[in-house]
């Protein structure tokens, strides 16, 4: 599938206590997160773009291929789309082993369909050593493995994942995460991933939809969506900014690596092993509250990072703190990242639109 | 000879009459417990009430309709006999279709309480795996539901092999042809040969725990592998 091609979702449904009224077009590429409380309607666009729910009036198309368009009455079944589905819960079949559960799908995929063998999620979900066994014999996160790989045997178009890390602990999604990332870097199928969960949001989505009371409130690119003053995203405790970098040098006497981002550079510390090879693309998270102003730059300081950037707005957020959106670079022409300071400095610095401030950030995180 | 040849006449007619009856209830059974399970319209709910009928009804009442209804002047006995077939009354075939009405809610009810635990999910990861009805029926429907297909299996047989008043009713005492077990015994009580009634009745009784000890340890062991 070309990236040109875009996956389209136009639905209305109306059931007793929930409405859904969507009108997407969605990058062909990538992962795109639906994103919003729970009952603001996420589960069911998947369920639509499945057809495991049959919208009244529907328009879902995946490249040049129609699987519903109420107007002309097509409606292809579930098991005639080029899809895979990962469930929230555990739902592996249980009367299968590993290996069964892997074959069935492939097994029912058309052979002019396959692009690969049923094999082909084992190496890259770490799954190789589970195909004797039997679902209940897994842990919660080897199941969740094993659907995606299982998922991934139909070669689909597209792939639909519903909170796949929902019903996990804690430990368990950050067994998992990184398998989903790898999967991103390696995958050429469009995946949309269901999730209320920020983190996952800022490690995963390239797209981002937020849906509330089945409707769309905004949808962008991660960068953009995560750092927009009216979204809940910025309004949350949990508000953070993501940023893309290539890494452009790393200095072995100081352990740290260098990432040119829009407006400014990064250093991050690197263990020995991570060596970065220049050039590596990385999306790297900046929480707001890590992220501390000042108007003069500070001289002598033990934050690694500190950014010239100007003021674009200023919002109360959570009592007694502002949510401030810079722009870096002294004319604030790059990058957007979120400051988090309290009401109070605020207003003894002065901190108006327009102003240009030095960004102390005191916590990087690469995610990716 | 702990039995005598009358006995074990009796009983091989009666294991023919529950192998029989299991069989073709499995057969029918089942694609009626699927459509009971799944179908949203009103006509489930009669249905449903019709296939538990025999579990209250008096076996005599059940008996003594398919007797009237089968017979020469019943409506199905009037239809056969217009095609040339005999009647069906007080013969082994008549037995067998007497015992799958009677033993009907027995081979229904546990396969359409496993279908009804299955909830919707097997069945949409199964369409999300590119398989269609038929085939998710064969191949997710009755290996998940496998538990409940034995239960019925196992408990129509019994039920069947332990029926009385439907077979006093319809079958008759015929050696060879409808005399059953539970009516041999009923003989022998008459005739006051309580040693015959006694082994007879030592053998269903040893044949019905063991079948229900069997049932409770497959319970017991699939329980287990399902609660892991």
């Amino acid at each position: 599938m070309s990236s040109a091609q875009t996956l389209t979702l136009h639905a209305q449904l109306r059931r007793a206590d929930f409405a859904l009224d969507v009108q997407l077009d969605l990058p062909g590429h990538g992962i795109t997160a639906l994103f919003g409380p729970s009952g603001s309607g996420k589960t069911t666009c998947l369920r639509v773009l499945a057809g495991l729910e049959r919208a009244a009036r529907g328009l879902v198309r995946v490249g040049d291929t129609v699987w519903q368009d109420s107007a002309r009455s097509v409606f292809v079944p579930t098991h005639r789309r080029a899809l895979g589905y990962v469930f929230q819960e555990a739902s592996l079949l249980h009367h299968l082993t590993v290996e069964g559960n892997l074959r069935f799908g492939f097994d029912r995929t058309p052979a002019a369909q396959r692009r690969h063998d049923w094999r082909h999620g084992l190496e890259l979900l770490g799954i190789g050593h589970l195909l004797q066994r039997w679902p209940h014999d897994l842990s919660g996160g080897e199941r969740q493995r094993v659907a995606i790989a299982r998922a991934l045997a139909t070669s689909p178009q597209l792939l639909l994942m519903d909170e796949p890390l929902a019903a996990l602990d804690a430990a368990r999604k950050a067994e998992i995460l990184p398998w989903l990332e790898q999967l991103h870097e390696s995958l050429d199928v469009p995946v949309v991933y269901v999730t209320h969960s920020l983190d996952e949001v800022a490690r995963l989505a390239d797209h981002v939809v937020l849906l509330d009371q089945g409707r769309v409130q905004a949808e962008g690119p991660l960068a953009d969506m995560l750092t927009r003053a009216d979204l809940p995203m910025a309004q949350g405790d949990g508000a953070v900014s993501v940023l893309m970098g290539h890494c452009s040098g790393f200095s072995p006497s100081d352990l740290l690596a260098v990432y040119d981002i829009d407006g400014g550079h990064l250093l991050l510390p690197q263990s020995r092993q991570g060596v970065p090879r220049t050039g590596t693309a990385a999306r790297l998270s900046i929480q707001a509250r890590d992220v501390s102003l000042s108007l003069q730059q500070p001289a002598q300081t033990s934050v690694l990072n500190v950014l010239p950037a100007r003021v674009m707005d200023v919002q109360e957020s959570v009592p007694g703190q502002v949510l401030v959106g810079l722009g870096l670079g002294p004319e604030g022409g790059g990058a957007r990242l979120l400051s988090r300071i309290s009401r109070l400095s605020c207003h003894r610095l002065g901190i108006v639109p327009g102003l240009t401030v030095y960004a102390q950030i005191k916590g990087v995180a690469m995610v990716r | 000879m702990f039995l005598t040849p009358d006995n074990l006449q009796a009983l091989w007619l009666t294991f023919q009459v529950a192998a029989l009856t299991t069989l073709i209830l499995l057969v029918l059974g089942t694609p009626l417990a699927w459509w009971l399970a799944r179908s949203r319209g009103w006509l489930a709910r009669p249905v449903g009430a019709l296939v538990a009928l025999p579990l209250v009804l008096p076996p005599s009442v059940l008996g003594f309709y398919l007797l009237v209804g089968l017979g020469p002047n019943g409506p199905v006995g009037a239809w056969m006999l217009s095609l040339g077939l005999p009647t069906l009354p007080f013969t082994f075939t008549g037995l067998v279709v007497a015992s799958v009405f009677y033993s009907l809610p027995f081979m229904v009810q546990p396969i359409l309480n496993s279908m009804q635990a299955l909830g919707e999910r097997p069945l949409e990861v199964a369409a999300s795996l590119r398989a269609g009805p038929l085939d998710t029926f064969f191949n997710v429907v009755l290996p998940l539901c496998k538990p409940g297909l034995i239960t019925g299996c196992i408990m129509s047989f019994a039920h069947t092999v332990g029926e009385f008043g439907v077979v006093l009713m319809v079958g008759g005492n015929i050696p060879g042809e409808t005399r059953v077990v539970s009516v041999q015994i009923f003989d022998h009580v008459e005739a006051l040969e309580y040693a015959d009634a006694h082994r007879l009745a030592a053998v269903m009784l040893v044949f019905a725990f063991a079948v229900l000890l069997a049932l409770q340890f497959y319970n017991a062991r699939h329980a287990h592998r399902s609660a892991a």
